[in-house]
């Protein structure tokens, strides 16, 4: 909302003395927040003054143009009384027009400084100003050409344009809608000044008769209100009065015909949206009803809409004639010929309003008011201001006859205990002060013993409940008075064990070099396909989105890889060598139950929870990884050590087995083929053994495919994780462990296996076979080559054995040794070299 | 080597007498002293303390003197042998210092040469900004609750008072999700974790909600569709406004340094009543609205010369919303209060643009480690 200060101080007697920044910051203070205070007479530095154009002489220049040589009457303001000659560009005037001049020394809006300067053969002493110069308006057209009775050569002009009135441009949140008026804003302007307030509203009105506009309101409460006046010869070429077309403009509105700026005005000034129909396109009896389904009306805009039964209608007796609240009809609009006015100042159901405008995706100025709620009890008050205009200003003559249906509805009383405002604001707040505060704003009060008794004024519509009171008293007494004391809750129990150890596997890959990132949790086919996903994988089964960003990525992920690889090629493109970076974000997939819209008076019921919270899709947080490029440095030291110089699918199990280690969740690995990982470098990482084991994800290097359709290079490599599932493996209480000080026995095995036997295979036949003793085992060689058959490879094994109780013999650590050989022999073909 | 003075004769032995004995001793410190690293002192040990230097010879020697003449003689030997060997050890002491030394000294190295085998890896800031609220609020007491992203409508909005026709719906522009009757949406605050843990808990409740939130609002410097969003809600008897305002006074205080203060206007949410929006005092010009680095009459360009930044809303529990939850609203009240986790760091680190925190440009991260 904006406001011109001096609509504001028509209203409100505020001390001359009050600045325009002090009155936004009492608004502010107040709820109605201040966006921009513009001050146009900021920008322009005089001498800007008001002359009269003597004489003026086109002259064709070899550039095609042709400039006007002038000479303007400014006054004494040049210090001589002589007139200034200045050249002109603008053709928009003639000689005994009184025009807007800024003299040599001035500055223009954009810190443009004037000064007496040679040009087209002449010495310009100064300029001849158009609105957009001055910052009156955007385009220009022409200079400014003032009204005759504007002002004497030499005048300031500042005050002339009214560019000394500043506008406070205001955010009015949706409970404060009687601030969408001047009314609203200076009755508050008032309040912040202890000054009195005239309200516009408060007007002597005829009274209601039979003989206005027949008018039929079929649905009561949509329309409970609906106030009809007509004025007939009205002079269609009447312009609108430059006060009504400025504060317009200082409005954000744009003028555009004394009878559309008259209502606009009007609204603007009350708060109450006013339609103008041309009478003589009416046809017999208005009313006012709920659409048929299917029905079609233009609206002004030059739209065609289909309605729902739930729309509001003005009809006559042709059909439609608008959309009650909200847009006027086409046929029945106001136009430059229209001498016949019908004034329409009517109440609507606000939650129709808003379901229209949404419905039909419109917003106006009428809309926004309509459906945040207006004072019902002005309709008749506005309806006759704006034929006060049209007569006044348009030459009109107002029809006998004042056409009034219905009543405005009563406010219903708020009963608050006194001390509501001081117990919830924490300020001290006597009971009387929050009555009077309450009074101040338009409130009946009754004090009741221990209770207050309010009854709303009828332009707070969104006061309903004793703490709205307590808003209400508190903005006055003022939010600054609110104390800050601390609150002293019992003890806290600290983070969760899960926030505790998710935390911990943000530090451990961070540790081993794993940079964080962020991503959008967005997805889509592409996305998909370029992870080279089945047609019926299941993380193609997508929650969709109704309303997504991006037509490409319609849905919630599924997958937190695309983000990571997106932002791994991001990296390699700005120049980094190698990144490895991780991600832990909820991931969904689709096939959610619908979820109840429960009622808010109570506590659901525990069974109408469960099913709300059933609906709710699981959305397990998952870790994703991704390695690309260099992992591990060359430097002075020699190569890097990953196992390929490269990033690759070990050192993606790597971080994974760690992760497993520092939560306390022994991992496992077996080999997958799942996209994206190339099928023969993916591992499924597992916890638990056996048939209890429980897949936690997939980790390994990725497709070839992938890697180009990324491009990230070949080996690239990626893990995601189920962090949910793996965090809830983490044991709770581990027992310590009893350390045994008697030496260790070390027996190191190579065994030759088939080249498709797994080393886990054999670790587990080598660990079973050993028995207890066995402390450890560890694969510290993998060979193929000369000394090995075709088909073979060598697997070295380092075994360690250690008794709690005694030092080993040989004897008892070889036996162990063989029994470990005899069951890899035995379950996986090895043969001891 | 004279044979054993058994005859209890005064016998003269050269290599006792004390002027042998002493010229023994100063040529073997000497010797010592002369020795130029380990390598020559062991041929002097050998020379002077070995089984066949001259002090040695001598004390074999002592046998061959009369009983009486043994004891003097033996002493002389003993004192400069000793002496001896005292020297030794101190040489050798001196030597092997001065070896390590220079041993040390060949085994210099470059000490600046890089280490960077292995780059180093951070946690994203946002995530430990979250933190750090988080650890802020635990300090005094605080619990964290969290919940699902994707939420159940009636979480979002009805529960919060916002009705289906509330305005406010149209205000926070929703991610809704297919199909509509699903009633899902992708939750535009982490309030819904505030009726969940309502719904879940009795009072007294202390709880902060950190969390991604989603509005369907353009991708720019300064807004984004994704965002994070910490909230807070005290529930408890007694709770009024101003526990609201220390809370949140603590809050910037341990968020942005002692001196930033916050400050209240009045403002509208559907869950609280009274409202309010919860201003920062400026960073850059504390207050005073002018550029402090460019003297008075420059505008400040953090504030825009307001002096104030705003940092989020907050307010009283509108009793509608505790009703809604379950909580005997004429017992209990209670204050929340909501902040963009994204817009925080941004002011607390001078990030100019949104976007960097959602690029996963490794050298954003790394900037500030793995904690804030």
């Amino acid at each position: 909302m904006r406001v011109p200060v001096s609509w504001i101080r028509e209203h409100a007697d505020l001390p001359e003395s009050a600045t325009s920044e002090e009155l936004a910051a009492r608004l502010t203070a107040l709820g109605l927040k201040l966006e921009a205070l513009e001050r146009p007479a900021e920008a322009i530095t005089g001498p800007l003054v008001v002359g009269r154009v003597l004489t003026m002489e086109p002259e064709p220049q070899k550039n095609g143009k042709t400039i006007n040589w002038c000479t303007v009457d400014v006054g004494d303001a040049n210090g001589t009384g002589e007139p200034q000659g200045i050249v002109c560009g603008a053709h928009n005037f003639a000689p005994g027009d009184l025009v807007v001049v800024i003299l040599p020394g001035g500055v223009l809006p954009g810190n443009f400084a004037i000064s007496a300067r040679k040009t087209y053969g002449h010495v310009s002493a100064g300029m001849i100003c158009s609105g957009a110069e001055l910052g009156l308006s955007a385009e220009s057209d022409g200079i400014v050409v003032l009204p005759a009775d504007a002002g004497e050569p030499g005048d300031d002009a500042i005050g002339v344009l009214g560019l000394d009135d500043d506008v406070i441009e205001m955010e009015i949140n949706p409970d404060r809608a009687y601030a969408l008026s001047v009314r609203g804003v200076a009755r508050d302007a008032a309040l912040a000044y202890d000054a009195p307030f005239r309200d516009p509203c408060e007007r002597d009105v005829p009274p209601a008769d039979d003989a206005g506009w027949p008018v039929r309101i079929e649905d009561p409460a949509g329309c409970p209100v609906f106030v009809a006046r007509l004025v007939s010869g009205l002079d269609a070429t009447a312009t609108t009065p430059e006060f009504i077309a400025r504060r317009l403009t200082q409005a954000g509105m744009r003028p555009i015909s004394l009878a559309v700026d008259v209502t606009n005005y009007v609204m603007l000034e009350t708060g109450r949206p006013i339609h103008g129909y041309d009478a003589d396109k009416l046809t017999g009896t208005v009313g006012v009803r709920r659409a048929g389904a299917g029905e079609r009306l233009t609206t002004l805009d030059g739209t065609r809409r289909i309605l729902s039964p739930e729309d509001l209608v003005v009809v006559d007796d042709s059909g439609l004639i608008g959309l009650g609240g909200v847009m006027g009809g086409e046929d029945t609009e106001m136009s430059a010929t229209t001498t016949r006015v019908l004034v329409e100042s009517a109440h609507w159901d606000p939650v129709s309003m808003f379901r229209t405008g949404r419905r039909h995706k419109i917003t106006s100025e009428a809309g926004k008011r309509n459906e945040r709620g207006v004072d019902p009890t002005i309709c008749e008050a506005a309806a006759d201001r704006v034929v006060e205009l049209l007569v006044t200003y348009g030459g009109a003559t107002a029809e006998p006859g004042v056409t009034v249906v219905g009543t405005p509805p009563a406010r219903e009383p708020i009963t608050m205990a006194a001390d509501l405002p001081a117990r919830v604001s924490g300020i001290d707040i006597p009971a009387d002060r929050a009555v009077q505060v309450l009074r101040d704003q338009g409130f009946a009060v009754d004090a009741e013993g221990a209770d207050v008794v309010a009854v709303p004024p009828q332009w707070r519509p969104d006061v309903t409940d004793p703490f709205d009171l307590v808003e209400e008293v508190v903005r006055v007494v003022g939010y600054d008075a609110v104390p800050s004391v601390l609150p002293t809750p019992g003890a806290g129990r600290g983070l969760t064990r899960a926030q505790r150890l998710r935390r911990r596997v943000g530090r451990t890959l961070a540790g081993a070099g794993a940079v964080e990132v962020v991503s959008f949790p967005f997805v889509g086919d592409a996305s998909l396909d370029a992870l080279g996903l089945d047609a019926d994988d299941e993380r193609r089964r997508t929650i969709r989105l109704a309303n997504p960003l991006s037509a490409q990525e319609p849905a919630y992920t599924t997958t937190l890889l695309p983000g990571l690889l997106r932002a791994a090629a991001r990296n390699l493109g700005r120049g980094a060598t190698g990144v490895t970076l991780f991600e832990t974000g909820s991931v969904v997939r689709g096939g959610s139950s619908p979820t109840p819209i429960l009622g808010v008076e109570s506590r659901p019921s525990e069974l109408e929870l469960k099913e709300l919270l059933a609906g709710v899709p699981d959305q397990p947080l998952h870790l994703g990884l991704v390695l690309a490029g260099e992992r591990e440095r060359a430097g002075w030291w020699g190569e890097g050590a990953s196992p390929q110089g490269w990033a690759g699918w070990a050192d993606a199990l790597a971080l994974v087995r760690r992760l497993g280690d520092e939560l306390g969740v022994p991992l496992s690995t077996r080999a997958a083929v799942r996209a994206p990982w190339h099928p023969g470098r993916c591992a499924e990482v597992l916890a638990g053994e056996g048939e209890s084991a429980v897949v936690l994800g997939h980790a390994g290097e990725l497709h070839p495919r992938v890697c180009d359709a990324h491009d990230l290079p070949r080996r690239s490599a990626a893990v995601e994780l189920d962090l949910d599932a793996l965090l809830a493996l983490a044991p709770d209480r581990v027992a310590g462990p009893e350390l045994s000080s008697f030496p260790m026995a070390k027996e190191d095995v190579a065994l030759l296996v088939d080249v498709s036997v797994t080393a886990a295979e054999v670790e587990a036949a080598l660990r079973e076979g050993a028995g207890e003793l066995l402390e450890s085992v560890r694969l510290f060689d993998v060979y193929t080559g000369a000394q090995v058959p075709e088909g073979k490879k060598s697997l070295a094994f380092a075994l360690r054995f250690r008794a709690p109780d005694r030092t080993l013999t040989e004897a008892e650590t070889g036996a162990a040794r063989d029994a470990a050989v005899a069951a890899a022999a035995e379950r996986c073909g090895a043969v001891q070299r | 080597m004279s044979g054993p003075n058994s005859q209890f004769d005064p016998v003269e032995v050269a290599v006792l007498q004390p002027e042998a004995v002493d010229a023994a001793r100063e040529a073997a410190l000497a010797a010592i002293e002369a020795a130029g690293d380990p390598e020559e002192l062991k041929a002097v040990r050998t020379a002077h303390a070995g089984d066949r230097s001259p002090l040695a010879l001598a004390n074999r020697e002592i046998g061959a003197l009369p009983p009486q003449a043994r004891k003097e003689a033996g002493q002389r030997v003993g004192k400069a042998r000793g002496a001896v060997e005292q020297a030794l050890g101190r040489r050798a002491a001196v030597l092997e210092a001065e070896h390590e030394e220079r041993m040390l000294a060949t085994e210099t190295v470059d000490v600046t040469l890089p280490t960077d085998r292995q780059p180093a890896g951070a946690r994203h800031p946002l995530t430990t900004g979250a933190e750090l609220i988080a650890d802020i609020f635990v300090a005094m007491g605080w619990e964290v609750a969290e919940g699902p992203v994707i939420e159940a409508e009636w979480l979002n909005f009805d529960a919060l008072n916002l009705g289906p026709d509330h305005p406010a719906r149209t205000m926070q522009d929703t991610f809704w999700t297919e199909p509509a009757s699903d009633h899902l949406v992708l939750r535009t605050q982490t309030s819904p974790v505030q009726a969940r843990t309502m719904l879940s808990r009795t009072p007294p409740i202390y709880v902060v909600s950190p969390g991604r939130v989603f509005r369907t609002d353009e991708y720019d410097a300064t807004h984004s569709p994704v965002f994070h969003q910490v909230e807070g809600l005290a529930i408890d008897r007694g709770i009024s406004m101003a526990h609201l305002k220390g809370t949140l006074d603590h809050f910037a205080t341990a968020m942005f340094g002692e001196g930033i203060t916050t400050r209240f206007r009045p403002s509208y949410f559907p869950f609280t009543e009274p409202s309010a929006e919860v201003d920062l005092v400026c960073f850059v010009c504390r207050g005073s609205g002018t550029d402090p680095e460019r003297g008075g009459s420059v505008v400040c360009r953090t504030c825009k010369g307001e002096g104030w930044i705003e940092w989020g809303g907050c307010g009283v529990v509108n009793p509608r919303v505790l009703r809604a939850c379950g909580v005997d609203d004429t017992e209990f009240t209670g204050f929340a209060f909501g902040m963009g986790i994204d817009r925080s760091l941004m002011f607390r680190h001078g990030i100019s643009d949104m976007r960097d925190l959602f690029e996963g440009d490794v050298r954003f991260a790394t900037t500030f480690g793995s904690e804030l």
